[in-house]
């Protein structure tokens, strides 16, 4: 099962042509993923890694079929490239673009809510079901197929948690990045859900970070749901004001500590580890309970 | 980014939005001359970002032209909260008979603006959001349609601002919202905006914060970013492009890539008993010249005793980290221990490329962290085998 990403998705690249959308490109269809199209304005007739370049989403669509849509287009440019997609009626969006203005975002936001389609980012690593599927610039081969959902606000740190599950025995079933901005296209909360319907997945590891409320808001609904979670809130020492390098990992006053989200989780028995390193232990004991 | 609240005024004078007359000074002669031509009572403000300055003797009120000047001499460099005042700000002091709160700013898990009005002003909105909600008139705004003429009637009348007052705080919200969309405001706030005893609204101060994704298309304010604002090392780091955070009092360096990782290696490094001086985020990339830059910055730090290395191999393997870190640090004297923990994709090929040299490898997060603790705590300095291997670099370098 999985969630997001499957054996039934077939990938289009928007931005394709660029460094990174070539680069990623190779590394999703060795990994075995389906990337059947790019765009690329006005590049319509290349192709890249013998993938078919389009000039528009649209024209994409009609001709090679795809249902997800990664975005590797500059910052300045990403919005228009999600609503073209959203438009044309893309049913998934894996933004990987960092740096896209808020206000860009908001409009994208009002956008997607009436649109009926997902959309996992900004600033984020992308979406892997481990040996389906990989939509994304994740490191493929550190993960293990299994019953974890992993969730998470980071990149690295997500690979470095996901590297001790896999070591500990503990395949994923998927692991979602959604970003490091304040304006998302899904929250913990949006996966959360999608998890709980999963058949596959069994558990859920939820790795967050300072800056704004979605870990308070995700602790308020893993109370209400059947699937054991088990928490990592990086930040601790993070002093206010200071943005410590994604746009939304930063503490606003007194708002959006670690200590609060850790708090939070505690406060619904939600076991939060110290390090990344206990994670592994804590799924298994959550697993056993 | 933070802008001055005498450049947000002078925006607001521009959207229409009164403020009261004044100008920005640099020193206690400009000042008097600009209190002299306004004639009346004036406000001398320290132009810095912090909170709370008016607590912390950055804001004196002055009747004539030479307690102007006085005032100016007094809070023209001060050091508030770490920060020297270089310029203030001389506008005519308003009469108070009310004050109020407008402000415009994104709610992120509503994932749209929020405009808010207040009848509580000229305190902390967060601790007025906290203790007494119900004060505040509060408002989601849909990107597509705007700030709607019925929504800012529809605030202000729920605010409780009566009759002229309230059309006037109408069209000053409607103004707020333009700038804000204009502006690529996060932030924009009037706290307070002040009712005169004449019944006119007057905005007594003005905090816009600007979004860093979109300065590329705010050049005017993209300008104004001040650099000697921030700490010095922040601001080099910021000039050669790394993602640099300064943490006071600290001595272990910090050196990862990803945010999330680097901001786990602080917590873990603290959780050892160690005191983290940084966060920096390398990123993806692994060349030498990005880590030799990574590490400058970090030994820029005088407290800085130790450094620490974290760094996971995904995509970027981690033998292709190890031989940068190796290069990087080959070409420079440093007289610090270095640990390197490196983990993920070709790891062990890794860690062999470190044998042999002063750099000390560790297998996880935690024993990286306990590692550097110990040493730096030990006053650790680099082995007399590591200066040998960089001495004869240096040489090698210099003929």
């Amino acid at each position: 099962m999985a969630i997001l990403v499957d054996d039934s998705t077939r990938v289009l690249v928007q931005g394709i042509t660029g460094y990174e959308g070539q680069f990623h490109t190779g590394l999703m269809l060795e990994y075995g993923t389906k990337v059947v199209a790019g765009v690329t304005p006005g590049k319509g007739g290349q192709q890249v890694h013998g993938v078919p370049v389009c000039d528009s989403v649209r024209e994409a669509i009609a001709e090679r079929l795809p249902n997800v849509s990664i975005i590797f287009v500059p910052a300045r440019f990403a919005a228009d490239a999600i609503m073209e997609a959203l438009d044309a009626g893309i049913r998934g969006i894996v933004c990987i673009t960092e740096g896209i203005p808020t206000q860009d975002m908001l409009r994208v936001c009002s956008w997607l809510k009436t649109s009926g389609s997902w959309m996992i980012g900004p600033n984020c690593p992308g979406v892997i079901s481990p040996g389906r599927c990989k939509v994304g610039i994740l490191p493929g081969g550190i993960f293990r197929e299994g019953s974890v959902g992993v969730v998470s606000r980071s990149g690295t740190l997500t690979y470095e948690i996901v590297n001790e599950l896999s070591m500990a025995g503990l395949g994923q079933s998927t692991c979602v990045g959604i970003g490091g901005d304040p304006i998302l296209g899904s929250s913990f909360v949006d996966v959360l859900g999608r998890f709980e319907q999963d058949p596959q997945t069994a558990a859920v590891v939820l790795i967050g970070e300072i800056g704004g409320s979605d870990e308070e808001e995700a602790a308020q609904v893993l109370a209400k749901l059947s699937k054991p979670t088990v928490a990592f809130v990086a930040g601790k020492t993070a002093p206010p004001g200071k943005r410590m390098g994604h746009a939304g990992a930063i503490i606003s006053g007194s708002s959006g500590t670690a200590e609060a989200k850790i708090k939070a989780f505690e406060a619904i028995g939600v076991p939060v580890a110290e390090t990344p390193a206990q994670v592994p232990s804590l799924v298994k004991q959550v697993l056993a309970a | 980014m933070k802008i001055h609240e005498y450049q947000a005024k002078e925006l607001f004078a521009r959207y229409k939005i009164p403020v009261p007359s004044g100008r920005v000074a640099c020193t206690a002669e400009q000042a008097r001359a600009i209190a002299c031509e306004l004639g009346r009572p004036v406000a001398v403000k320290a132009q810095v970002h912090v909170g709370g300055r008016g607590k912390a003797g950055g804001i004196r009120l002055a009747t004539t032209a030479e307690e102007a000047q006085t005032a100016a001499q007094a809070i023209l460099g001060m050091n508030l909260k770490g920060l020297t005042v270089q310029r203030v700000l001389v506008e005519e002091a308003c009469d108070i008979a009310q004050e109020y709160y407008v402000g415009i700013t994104v709610d992120r898990s509503a994932r749209q603006d929020v405009a808010m009005v207040s009848s509580v002003g000229g305190v902390d909105i967060e601790e007025v959001s906290a203790q007494t909600p119900q004060k505040i008139a509060k408002l989601h705004l849909d990107p597509l349609y705007g700030l709607l003429d019925f929504q800012a009637r529809l605030l202000v009348g729920q605010a409780g601002l009566p009759g002229s007052v309230g059309q006037q705080a109408v069209a000053i919200l409607k103004q707020l919202y333009k700038l804000r969309r204009d502006c690529d405001a996060s932030l924009a706030e009037i706290n307070p905006l002040v009712l005169t005893p004449e019944g006119r609204l007057v905005a007594a101060d003005a905090k816009i914060n600007v979004d860093d994704n979109a300065l590329f298309r705010q050049e005017e304010l993209a300008a104004l970013r001040e650099e000697q604002e921030e700490d010095p090392i922040e601001a080099e780091a910021h000039r050669r492009g790394i993602t640099y955070v300064r943490l006071l009092g600290g001595d272990v360096g910090v050196i990862g890539n990803g945010a999330g990782l680097v901001m786990t290696t602080l917590d873990v490094v603290q959780r050892e008993g160690g005191r983290p001086a940084n966060f920096l985020d390398i990123g993806g990339g692994a060349k030498a010249e990005l880590v030799a830059n990574a590490l400058e910055i970090v030994l820029m730090d005088p407290g800085v005793k130790g450094v620490l290395f974290n760094i996971f191999g995904g995509i970027t393997r981690c033998d292709e980290v190890a031989h940068g870190i190796r290069q990087a640090t080959s070409g420079m004297s440093i007289r610090v221990p270095i640990v390197i923990r490196l983990t993920g994709t070709r790891e062990q090929e890794g860690r062999k490329l470190l044998e042999g040299s002063a750099l000390i490898s560790a297998e996880s997060m935690d024993s990286a962290a306990r590692e550097i603790v110990k040493l730096v705590r030990q006053g650790h300095v680099a082995p007399a085998a590591v200066t040998a291997e960089r001495g004869a670099t240096a040489s090698g370098h210099s003929g």
